[in-house]
């Protein structure tokens, strides 16, 4: 009995220690924590807003010198940016709205029709996601090449590389990250609703159109949203497959070495507002307005 | 219509076709070509003919070995430092983000609305020589002058790690999110202490999440060459930077296609046998 109360009796305040110690750390160092890693999260986003009102005195933007706003007053007024910008800009619509309706199609195959080969596609699908961008780059660039020497591409199709190629390029890659987006929202979708619109007399032309569709369109929405911004955003691919045409970021790239003006800072804190303002308002929007009749159900 | 009732199989077909046939001829197709490029020889100017050298690839592991074990060496460091930076991040939004979960998700994925090229800018300027961090601290004597963070190492396996943290939190996020409470209310009633508890049921419910995790950081990691081009030196150069030099300074096209199919070859080498360990639906998110 004495040995056993001896142990006991030194035990207790290391216990006790221990658990002040893992008290300590659930209240006060892990919100700590969150807050720091939150923190140097946002440190590139406010430097590079920050670096948008300087006045750098040499070519590069790297060295804070003086309050400016004179870059804000004249956001295009680079030469090549202009373009460079619309360029980017009518990629990533292109390529959304094409990559968006491939991509519904398969996402449709995928979760409604049993067919043989299911496994061969999921693999088709889920590859380009885990290649690394510069060797999605690199292939695209060696078919386009390659393509030079044979005599059914007409000539100059894919080279040189040109507004096409990279238009190529950026479908290609969004397809995979619209399938797969679109299907998380069609699994668990509601058959009975378009069973009901089917004995209602609808044929499958309107059941489509009026019941399936208007159900999948947030995720049709979403997916098409993270194509846009995979497209813009994108360097590595594009600067495999672009020649000598410039996107956004393949401006940004080329300006680094002679110094990045100060417009591109502007540009960057324009488009980072712009996306935050969507989504904050459409999170707001979906909030006030439960409409969806997948969400509702789930409910 | 009713015709697409009756053979339901040739519906599938019929709707997977055009996207299906694109991903072949641009995706499945190119890196066919990829590796016959690899195996051409000639130059730009006289062009070039498919000669089958399979010498190249000796050659080409022989030459550039110091930037291949460069890129594992930096993206397995700086995937490594995402899991430790993301680990307590994950947890604390998954236990105790309460209802502000989505809030702090958000506050985590914001800034990468950011293009991607411009967050590693920002790190330029903050790694300056005389820039935002450096300058005041040599001003107050707290490093050398000469000392230097751009240009170095460290920073661009910081440019790396700070790029593609997300694409470790996330899934580490999901995984700690799908955690039952019963299950943790369990380990308590069988009297496990906080650390069993998160040795025995946390970080084991966790793993899956750390898997994805890995792959998916470190597959764009090792890739990578912006980080290094705009944060490193010539003597930090890992392979995506070779690779982008033999193609876009000296149209040298086999040694840079033979390099992005070892590339291409490792990384699904190392996916398949992810996908054999933890099942491929953990990896691409169900269905597959």
């Amino acid at each position: 009995m004495v040995a056993s109360a001896a142990p006991n009796h030194i035990q207790k305040p290391r216990g006790h220690l221990g658990r002040r110690l893992v008290r300590s750390v659930d209240r006060w160092i892990l919100p700590l924590y969150a807050f720091v890693a939150v923190l140097y999260l946002a440190i590139p986003v406010l430097v590079m807003i920050a670096f948008s009102f300087n006045d750098p005195t040499g070519r590069s933007n790297l060295t804070w010198k003086a309050f400016s706003i004179n870059a804000w007053l004249d956001p295009l007024g680079k030469p090549g940016l202009a373009q460079a910008v619309t360029t980017s800009i009518s990629i990533a619509v292109l390529s959304t709205i094409i990559a968006t309706i491939l991509g519904l199609l398969i996402g449709l195959a995928l979760v409604r029709h049993a067919f043989r080969g299911r496994g061969i596609v999921n693999l088709l699908i889920f590859l380009p996601m885990s290649t690394p961008e510069i060797v999605l780059g690199v292939s695209l660039l060696t078919l386009f090449i390659a393509s030079t020497q044979w005599s059914f591409v007409p000539k100059g199709t894919f080279f040189p590389l040109s507004f096409t190629t990279i238009l190529i390029a950026h479908v290609m890659f969004n397809i995979s990250y619209v399938v797969v987006t679109i299907r998380a929202r069609l699994q668990g979708f509601p058959r009975h609703l378009e069973e009901a619109a089917a004995d209602l007399g609808a044929n499958e032309w309107t059941t489509f159109w009026r019941v399936t569709f208007p159900l999948i369109l947030p995720g049709v929405i979403a997916a098409a949203l993270l194509a846009f911004s995979l497209s813009i955003d994108d360097y590595v691919i594009t600067e495999f497959t672009s020649g000598q045409t410039q996107t956004f970021p393949i401006f940004i790239f080329g300006s680094q070495l002679r110094g990045i003006p100060v417009q591109v800072n502007v540009i960057g804190t324009i488009i980072f507002v712009s996306a935050v303002l969507f989504v904050v308002i459409s999170t707001l929007l979906q909030r006030r307005q439960r409409l969806d009749p997948v969400e509702a159900e789930e409910e | 219509m009713s015709w697409f009732r009756r053979h339901p199989s040739i519906a599938g077909w019929l709707l997977l076709a055009p996207g299906i046939l694109y991903l072949l001829v641009f995706y499945a197709y190119p890196t066919v070509q990829m590796f016959l490029v690899s195996l051409w020889t000639g130059s730009a100017a006289s062009g070039y003919t498919l000669t089958w050298n399979f010498g190249i690839y000796a050659s080409a592991l022989n030459q550039y070995q110091d930037q291949i074990f460069r890129s594992i060496e930096f993206g397995g460091l700086a995937t490594l430092f995402t899991f430790v930076l993301s680990f307590p991040l994950a947890y604390f939004i998954a236990f105790r983000g309460g209802r502000y979960k989505n809030i702090l998700l958000f506050l985590v994925i914001a800034p990468f609305f950011t293009s991607f090229l411009l967050r590693t800018i920002s790190w330029e300027i903050i790694f300056a020589d005389n820039g935002i961090v450096l300058g005041p601290a040599k001003e107050l004597g707290l490093v050398p002058p000469t000392f230097r963070l751009l240009a170095t190492p460290v920073a661009v396996i910081a440019g790396i790690t700070y790029n593609f943290l997300p694409f470790m939190t996330l899934p580490l996020y999901v995984a700690l999110e799908k955690i039952p409470p019963s299950l943790l209310e369990a380990a308590q009633d069988l009297y496990a202490g906080t650390w069993q508890r998160f040795r025995r049921v946390t970080l084991p419910m966790a793993l899956p999440g750390v898997f994805a995790g890995t792959l998916l950081t470190f597959i764009p990691a090792v890739g990578d060459f912006v980080n290094a081009e705009l944060l490193g030196s010539p003597q930090s150069q890992m392979i995506g930077n070779v690779i982008e030099n033999r193609f876009e300074k000296v149209s040298d096209y086999p040694t840079g296609a033979a390099l992005s199919f070892i590339l291409m070859a490792a990384i699904l080498a190392a996916v398949f046998i992810y996908a054999r360990l933890v099942g491929t639906e953990q990896l691409s998110g169900g269905g597959a």
